[in-house]
């Protein structure tokens, strides 16, 4: 396992993260720009466990993995009430264009 | 020499997949791409020594959070051709000038920083360290996320119920 690098599995992780930040930046369907911040948030847990991976210190290692399983929690939650809140705008307005949805702006 | 090979073969579906996800005009076609690339980044998962990781990552991801997705997608009626909207044409290039400007700064700090030597130690990524730190170390914030979750479910079902008049 040693022969491949940290910086190949940030490189990675950091391509994951911006193609992700584009996504949010680029699609109007709610729905992908959701599963967008999904693979950011996966990007971030491939940085945490290749830190833990190259950490020295037995504890620290094990943080590492209990802080992904965390952003995992998270994530769940987060995805949990995103959705909820689509079916409600949804049921609202019968579109979930988010450049028609800007009853905060008005 | 394997392990590089598995390595950049993981690599490779996992960026692929993750350029179909936003470049996919179909909802459906970007979860289902979606989940390719959560396994990929399960199997790294198992290289890194992270073997509960990657299991949670196989259920909790492209297991339950995947097919939340797709419920979704099939409840609002998605899928079909008429209601696959256009992206944002006006703002694509400057989303791509900033994503490439993120990139440059995030690899920059990559090769500054990495001098450290792998250390696998197996026992760490063990459901049983994991358990074992989470309840005692770390139990208060699991007891947060696990307050979360619940606020989380139970708003969820808030917000989507149909409103009886």
């Amino acid at each position: 396992m040693a022969t491949v690098p940290a910086s190949a599995y940030l490189t990675l992780a950091a391509f994951l993260f911006v193609i992700g930040a584009a996504g949010v930046l680029i699609k109007r369907n709610p729905i992908v720009i959701f599963m967008c911040i999904e693979l950011m948030l996966n990007a971030v847990n491939l940085t945490f466990l290749t830190f833990a991976f190259h950490q020295p210190d037995f504890q620290v290692q094990v943080a590492g993995h209990v802080f992904v399983l965390f952003v995992i929690g998270v994530a769940a939650a987060e995805v949990a009430i995103g959705l909820g809140i689509i079916v409600a705008i949804f049921r609202l307005r019968e579109t979930i264009d988010i450049d028609s949805v800007n009853l905060l702006r008005e | 020499m394997a392990e590089r090979l598995f390595f950049f073969l993981c690599a490779l579906i996992a960026i692929s997949t993750a350029v179909g996800v936003v470049a996919s005009r179909n909802p459906v076609r970007s979860a289902l791409l979606l989940i390719a690339n959560f396994l990929c980044l399960a199997m790294l998962y198992f290289t890194l020594t992270a073997p509960f990781i990657g299991i949670i990552q196989v259920i909790i991801y492209a297991g339950a959070i995947m097919v939340l997705f797709l419920f979704v997608i099939m409840l609002l009626n998605l899928g079909s051709p008429e209601a696959q909207q256009q992206e944002r044409e006006l703002r694509r290039p400057i989303a791509w000038l900033l994503a490439l400007g993120l990139f440059v700064i995030l690899v920059s700090q990559v090769f500054l920083v990495v001098g450290a030597a792998p250390n696998p130690q197996p026992e760490a990524g063990s459901a049983r360290a994991i358990g074992y730190a989470m309840f005692t170390q770390w139990s208060f914030p699991l007891l947060i996320v696990a307050v979360l979750l619940t606020v989380g479910v139970i708003g969820s079902i808030l917000l989507a119920r149909r409103r009886s008049m």
